[in-house]
């Protein structure tokens, strides 16, 4: 089968120099979901921006066939919807409707085409209500909502989610980790949440210093890298 | 100061809404350059403005003022999406929070955005990359809105409004201290922006140098002999625009057109004034959109 | 805050909220330019156009209490220039610019209060203005909220630190902190502006906003704008000719 994504020896220096990505090779193959874990500043932020050339650096990157290049840039941003974190920098334009059609838009849809399937995205997240509320309205859950739907109105076939948990409570979360197991496309999770990573993910790979430390199943990597925030409180005698 | 409708006599406002039209699209041309990139930055840039006023300086006595940042947002973003951001700024005050007039957005955009920027900006062009930056960076601030406010007491004067000589005074003793802390606090953030070493500050266009240096200096030179006249014979200033009947009860003869078309306003049976009056608008709307065409069209290329 | 309430106004369903933007763009104009060029009879004309747009609250359905003192920020500015028109000795000058100025307020408050800024600027959109100033007023709108409520949370940070300090610091200080704090505030705008262009270019965004909403000029919104601007200047016309 061949892989959705396929990354070939990545690197990615900064204007500053930092070293961001130092030889990374990946590969996502279709229906499944890879966690991605590592310390803030290990380099995840910037690998996901590389998925959709939204920064480019050295090594090869080929999505669903294309070679990730200037040419290639619009077909595959049509290709891999990306889901930043903070909802409130993805929702700017005025209306929760405009902006779930800004991407159709940009693919040359006519404004027919582009309402219908943002209407059908805002259906397939469960905000059909919402179309012509103005985001800053809206609830973080919702915002998170609305913008999945405007990622899912461009029928990506890859989704990249990147630290979609925070700002949400518990019962947010879930309805959220529901949402997207009940998405058929092949998905990137970027968290810290290990429980969504547990939800969601198939496998799981390990940043540490812009390389791929460790890959495997969620549980595997969760103890190999002790990446739990479960405390072990060592059995403290008493003092009697 | 933000002048609302009702105080501009219609010589004025409709000179200056017409006035402001291409120097508005100038500098939409110009800060847009060949796409729309750069929108959320200056939208983003506008809002902080507005949020940046509710943080407050303390000036003393238990009193405290707030930037105002045409200037800042100048030596930041470069005079010409500087007054784009500016006009923004002005139509959310006019429309949202009823500051400012809408017929008198003209006059309120000539003031800060157009002229007061580059009156702001001229200093900091001359002498903001060499030893003198951070005196020019203070001069540009207090001359931004120092500019504008004297710009705006004259727009005032001009059509009617009386003022005691001693208000007058006061008012213009009040711009000069406005002035002073405006230079002030952008002295104090450019540096706590420096502090951050990001690279914020922008480098003094070379490449538009000499026509913003004359624009900017023209400018200082109205607002200060504006200023200086209706300070020095402000009943002068009154008995002028009674004689030549600027004010709202007088003729006009002032030979711009729509001085003249204001006086045959005057003159006329109702129904004619009625006409006149669409005519008016009509004209005005015909030439801004003339306007907004051409430049448009040369945008296109 | 402000906007919020002009928000929930906005949101009515009333026949005066459903009108195109531009037909009661161009009414409100006319209106703005009526009052501005009427002179001998003004006190007259503003009754009468008073009681025009007290009407058009009403049909809007808009709390007309609220709309009326909303109006009213526009006073403190009026009543001092009246104060110093009065102090010179043209009283006539001094009514005329706080009733002048408060009903223009208002007829630009009833406008805005019955059509949400971003339909505005579409409304704006097929004349001479810019689309590019457009489209930044429109952002600078979207996140006025957003950065305003950071503001207010780093001057409650600001305050919290002054207090657990124990001590009153000096003006100084205070100045350099306040700066500190505005710096702060502009950097965390400018990454934000940098993150909202990124989620533009990761859906796709080629460097031209393309517009979704095509608005319909329909028959009734022409006879509203025939029916205002007749009002309008009718109304003016004839106390005119009867002084």
């Amino acid at each position: 089968m061949d892989a959705l994504i396929d990354v070939r020896s990545l690197c990615f220096r900064y204007d500053d120099g930092t070293v961001a990505l130092d030889g990374v090779d990946f590969q996502l193959y279709p229906g499944e979901t890879v966690a991605i874990f590592g310390a803030n500043g290990s380099g995840k932020t910037t690998f996901v921006l590389h998925l959709n050339g939204l920064l480019m650096g050295g090594g090869a990157i080929t999505i669903c066939g294309n070679a990730v290049n200037k040419q290639n840039l619009s077909r595959v941003r049509e290709k891999v919807g990306v889901v930043f974190q903070d909802s409130e920098m993805q929702l700017f334009m005025p209306t929760v409707l405009e902006d779930v059609a800004f991407g159709p838009l940009n693919l040359g849809l006519s404004r027919e085409e582009a309402s219908e399937r943002a209407l059908e995205a805002l259906k397939q997240v469960g905000m059909s209500g919402c179309a012509a509320r103005a985001p800053y309205h809206l609830s973080a859950g919702e915002k998170k909502r609305v913008a999945v739907a405007g990622i899912l109105a461009m029928r990506p076939e890859i989704l990249v989610l990147d630290e979609p948990t925070t700002f949400l409570d518990p019962p947010g979360q879930r309805s959220l980790i529901e949402l997207f197991e009940s998405l058929p496309q092949a998905k990137i999770l970027v968290t810290h949440d290990v429980e969504c990573a547990r939800a969601l993910a198939h496998r799981a790979v390990f940043f540490e210093k812009g390389r791929i430390r460790g890959e495997g199943s969620v549980e595997d990597i969760v103890a190999r890298f002790n990446w739990d925030r479960t405390v072990i409180r060592r059995p403290t005698s008493s003092r009697h | 100061m933000h002048i609302p409708d009702g105080f501009l006599s219609t010589p004025v406002w409709a000179t200056l809404d017409l006035a402001v039209v291409p120097a508005v699209g100038y500098f939409a041309r110009r800060a847009q350059g060949l796409e729309q990139s750069k929108v959320p930055l200056l939208g983003v840039m506008g809002a902080f403005v507005f949020a940046a006023q509710m943080i407050n300086f303390p000036v003393g006595v238990g009193t405290s003022g707030h930037l105002i940042g045409a200037a800042l947002l100048a030596y930041t973003l470069g005079p010409a999406a500087a007054s784009v951001v500016l006009t923004a700024i002005l139509v959310v005050q006019a429309l949202v929070f009823q500051d400012g007039g809408t017929l008198a957005l003209g006059a309120n955009v000539l003031n800060m955005a157009v002229i007061g920027l580059l009156a702001g900006y001229l200093p900091y062009q001359i002498w903001g990359g060499g030893r003198w930056r951070r005196p020019a960076i203070f001069l540009g601030a207090m001359l931004s809105v120092m500019v504008s406010a004297l710009l705006a007491l004259s727009e005032l004067l001009v059509s009617g409004v009386a003022m005691p000589a001693t208000a007058l005074r006061v008012s213009i003793g009040l711009f000069m201290i406005y002035g002073l802390l405006e230079g002030a606090i952008t002295v104090a953030v450019l540096g706590a922006l420096e502090s951050m070493n990001v690279g914020f500050l922008r480098v003094p266009e070379a490449s538009v140098s000499h026509r913003f240096k004359w624009v900017g200096l023209a400018a200082i030179l109205l607002a200060t002999f504006g200023a200086l006249i209706a300070s020095a014979y402000p009943d002068g200033i009154q008995r002028l625009t009674s004689e030549i009947g600027i004010g709202s009860h007088g003729r006009l003869r002032i030979s711009t057109p729509l001085a003249n078309y204001e006086a045959a306003f005057f003159q006329s049976g109702w129904l004619r004034k009625a006409a006149a009056g669409v005519a008016g608008v009509v004209v005005i709307y015909g030439v801004c959109a003339l306007g907004g065409r051409i430049l448009g069209r040369q945008r296109g290329k | 805050m402000h906007h919020v309430v002009l928000d929930r106004w906005g949101c009515g369903l009333s026949p005066v909220h459903r009108r195109d933007p531009r037909a009661k763009m161009l009414a409100a104009l006319i209106f703005l330019v009526a009052l501005a060029t009427s002179h001998q009879s003004y006190l007259a004309v503003s009754a009468v156009y008073f009681a025009l747009l007290v009407t058009a609250i009403f049909a809007a359905g808009l709390p007309p209490a609220a709309v009326l003192r909303r109006a009213a920020l526009v006073l403190p500015f009026s009543l001092v220039f009246a104060a110093m028109s009065v102090a010179s000795g043209d009283t006539t000058r001094a009514i005329s610019l706080v009733v002048k100025s408060y009903l223009s307020a208002l007829v630009v408050l009833v406008l805005v209060s019955t059509t949400p800024l971003p339909q505005l600027l579409g409304g704006l959109e097929r004349t001479a203005v810019p689309r590019f100033l457009l489209l930044v007023v429109q952002f600078l709108y979207r996140y006025l909220f957003v950065i305003s409520e950071e503001a207010q949370h780093m001057r409650a940070a600001a305050a919290a630190k002054g207090g657990s300090m124990g001590r009153v610091i000096s003006r100084r200080r205070h100045f350099g902190a306040a700066a500190g704090a505005v710096g702060v505030l502009f950097a965390r705008s400018y990454a934000r502006a940098e993150a909202i262009h990124l989620a533009m270019l990761a859906r796709g965004f080629a460097g031209h906003f393309r517009p979704l909403a095509k608005s319909s000029f329909r028959k009734l919104d022409a006879a509203f704008l025939a029916g205002a601007v007749a009002a309008i200047v009718l109304l003016r016309a004839a106390i005119e000719a009867w002084t």
